[in-house]
């Protein structure tokens, strides 16, 4: 890629907005997985008889099997949000900087 | 049958060696009798392979076919192939014993492999694909010193590479072993030339499609597997806690977390080996280049990390189930394992608890589900190190060969050439590794690897993506640091100082000289203090051409304009 084109790319209006959504939308995914996952280890480590607790008197089911099923089912959505937003929006973004740039 | 007698007589010519080779094996391991249902499954998976290759190999002329595929690979079959390359034989059989044994632990096991996936997806899967070639030094080396930072990424890489190929190929030895029926040897040498084969042959192309389906084979065998246990139970999930807690003698204490975390600090730093480190596996990364575009390497990570919850989930309830199903069946547990139908030692199951899974093959679907399974079990080491070798193999071709002492000034066919020979030269390096490591405790190097692979190449990958004022210096102190950190750590932690090098403390038993099992809570700091330091340390006029091309980098990480292979429209 030539000097020149970078320049032209950086002087797009869209590419400041492409470069901003994205970085604030993966930074705080990054985030929310650290603190999910986190969350739940320190959980296991400090207070684990939490996830001991049956779900509902008598049964036999704790509370930890379906918080450790969400956890998983969340790493699986949050990756699902990223794809969603950025084969949509953010691909637009980056066609629309391509087409003026031909 | 026929066919099997050369076998018969060859096993028996070398009888000899394999009853000196034979206290290796851990006490629970014994040598099981040949298992002609899963040997011809495996066969019929042999034989469609090597047909894969064969055809791959007619479309494997150039480097790009070769390290890539092409990178015609579409982003469901790559997801298939990632999950494929993480659902590895220690996770299928190793994480339902962990649940049969203690239950919720598995769980929390298996969420800790799972979590690094987003954390691709957000910060490393596209930018790669638009930054990179072939491996991931590609991106590494971006801006800055080709000689350096491609070195230090191809060691790297070797290093991860070469401790999960070890604990790989042992692992493979000993279950096959006991699947099958076949010597030791044997079996790790049948893994490494069908292994050499794939990838000499067929390249990327042949390894994708032979993980691709043993992802497939594996993803269907566990479900069925679990939807059949479950029938025992009515489908209910609390009929089968219920009935798991009735059969094992720890009771209730199965349905929360036990004695795996044992105390914050190894908790947290186990958890960001595992969540950083699956970002660093070579083998991994490079599969982000099979894709044709960013919008590909999104979807894979999408499609991999579905398959690979999915199936935890399935080893969850495999592991769970197997409490209550195999202990109605006292042959599978050794005298006093198994007491009134409850069982005592989850230790005792014959074969120790990494056969659990393959019990419940056999307990919900008689001889032929078993040799399935097994045959799948053996597919599934197959197809993982022929990934890792794959990986190594570009690290020494195309890092070290062409750009290194090349200097980039090679031709393709001879790149080619190089590569087909790293990955013999890798393939007899594993299969005498394989041999020379099967009386060793190899447990900590699949946690090595990853540490390694958070601690060295995840830093310098994320701060030459992310960080323009990065160097070459502070990412080649940077990325030596964690991974000098990370080996030293290790060999001082319990399991190397301790149970592999006999370290005895005042009690007889197996110390370390840190209390810390994993590295990485302190090696990845390490590594990102030294890559910050080193860098802004640099003044020298290198330094500031690599801090100004940094924003050409950055609009082609972000557009994918110029990228690689990349479509143009």
């Amino acid at each position: 890629m030539t000097t020149d084109s970078v320049e032209a790319i950086k002087r797009h209006p869209l590419y400041g907005e492409l470069v901003c959504k994205r970085k604030f939308f993966s930074y705080n995914l990054t985030l929310l997985m650290l603190a999910i996952y986190f969350g739940f280890i320190l959980t296991v480590a400090f207070n684990k008889q939490v996830l001991a607790i049956p779900l509902s008197p008598g049964s036999v089911t704790t509370v930890g099997i379906p918080v450790g099923i969400a956890v998983i089912v969340s790493a699986f959505v949050l990756t699902g949000i990223y794809v969603y937003r950025a084969n949509g929006e953010f691909d637009r973004l980056t066609k629309a900087i391509r087409e003026d740039l031909q | 049958m026929k066919r099997l007698a050369p076998w018969g007589l060859l096993l028996a010519l070398l009888t000899p060696f394999v009853l000196v080779a034979a206290p290796a094996i851990t006490g629970a391991a014994q040598k099981q009798p040949l298992n002609v249902t899963a040997v011809i499954m495996f066969l019929v998976f042999v034989a469609a392979t090597l047909g894969i290759t064969y055809w791959a190999s007619k479309r494997t002329r150039t480097a790009r076919e070769f390290y890539t595929a092409g990178g015609g690979i579409t982003g469901f079959q790559n997801g298939l192939a990632i999950a494929g390359d993480y659902m590895s034989a220690a996770s299928f059989l190793g994480i339902s014993g962990l649940v049969f044994a203690s239950g919720y632990d598995g769980l929390i096991y298996s969420i800790g492999w799972l979590v690094g996936w987003p954390i691709i997806m957000f910060l490393i899967a596209e930018q790669i694909r638009n930054l990179g070639k072939f491996t991931f030094a590609d991106v590494t080396s971006y801006r800055f010193g080709q000689t350096q930072i491609r070195t230090m990424a191809a060691i790297s890489s070797l290093v991860v590479v070469a401790f999960y190929l070890i604990a790989q190929m042992v692992g493979a030895g000993t279950l096959i072993q006991l699947l099958f029926g076949l010597d030791y040897w044997l079996a790790v040498v049948i893994v490494g030339v069908l292994m050499m084969t794939y990838v000499i042959f067929g390249g990327m192309t042949a390894t994708t499609w032979v993980q691709i389906i043993k992802a497939t084979l594996l993803l269907a065998g566990a479900t069925f597997m679990a939807l059949a246990a479950l029938a025992h139970f009515g489908f209910s999930p609390e009929e089968m806690f219920r009935q798991a807690t009735e059969h094992n003698a720890k009771g209730l204490a199965i349905m929360g977390p036990g004695a795996l975390i044992k105390d914050p600090i190894n908790a947290i730093s186990l958890g960001l080996a595992l969540m950083f480190g699956t970002a660093g596996l070579p083998h991994i990364l490079m599969r982000f280049f099979t894709v044709p575009n960013a919008k590909e390497a999104r979807k894979s990570v999408f499609y991999a990390t579905g398959f690979i919850g999915y199936f935890y989930i399935l080893t969850f309830i495999i592991g769970f189930s197997a409490i209550t199903l195999l202990a109605q069946n006292p042959d599978f547990f050794k005298p006093d394992a198994l007491v009134n139908g409850v069982v005592q030692n989850p230790a005792g199951l014959i074969g120790g608890t990494n056969m659990v899974a393959i019990k419940l093959a056999e307990a919900v679907g008689g001889n032929l589900f078993l040799g399935f399974i097994s045959a799948v079990a053996f597919a599934t080491i197959l197809a993982v190190v022929s990934g890792l070798t794959l990986a190594g193999a570009s690290a020494i071709s195309h890092d070290l060969y062409a750009s290194v002492i090349a200097k980039g000034r090679v031709n393709e066919a001879t790149e080619l050439k190089v590569s087909r020979y790293a990955t013999f030269g890798l393939g007899i390096v594993a299969i005498g590794l394989g041999i020379a490591f099967q009386k060793q405790n190899v447990a900590f190097m699949v946690g090595l690897a990853f540490a390694i692979a958070a601690s060295a190449n995840f830093p310098v990958l994320v701060a030459s993506i992310f960080w323009g004022r990065m160097t070459t210096r502070g990412a080649f102190i940077g990325g030596f640091a964690g991974l000098i950190t990370a080996l030293v750590l290790t060999i001082m932690s319990k399991a190397v100082w301790g149970d592999t090098l006999g370290n005895l403390g005042a009690d007889g038993k197996p110390v370390g000289l840190i209390g810390l099992d994993n590295p990485a809570i302190i090696s990845i700091p390490v590594a990102f203090i030294c890559i910050w330091l080193f860098s802004r340390l640099d003044n020298s006029d290198r330094a500031k051409s690599e801090i100004a091309m940094f924003e050409a980098q950055k609009v082609r990480c972000e557009t994918g304009i110029g990228a690689e292979g990349a479509s143009g429209h």
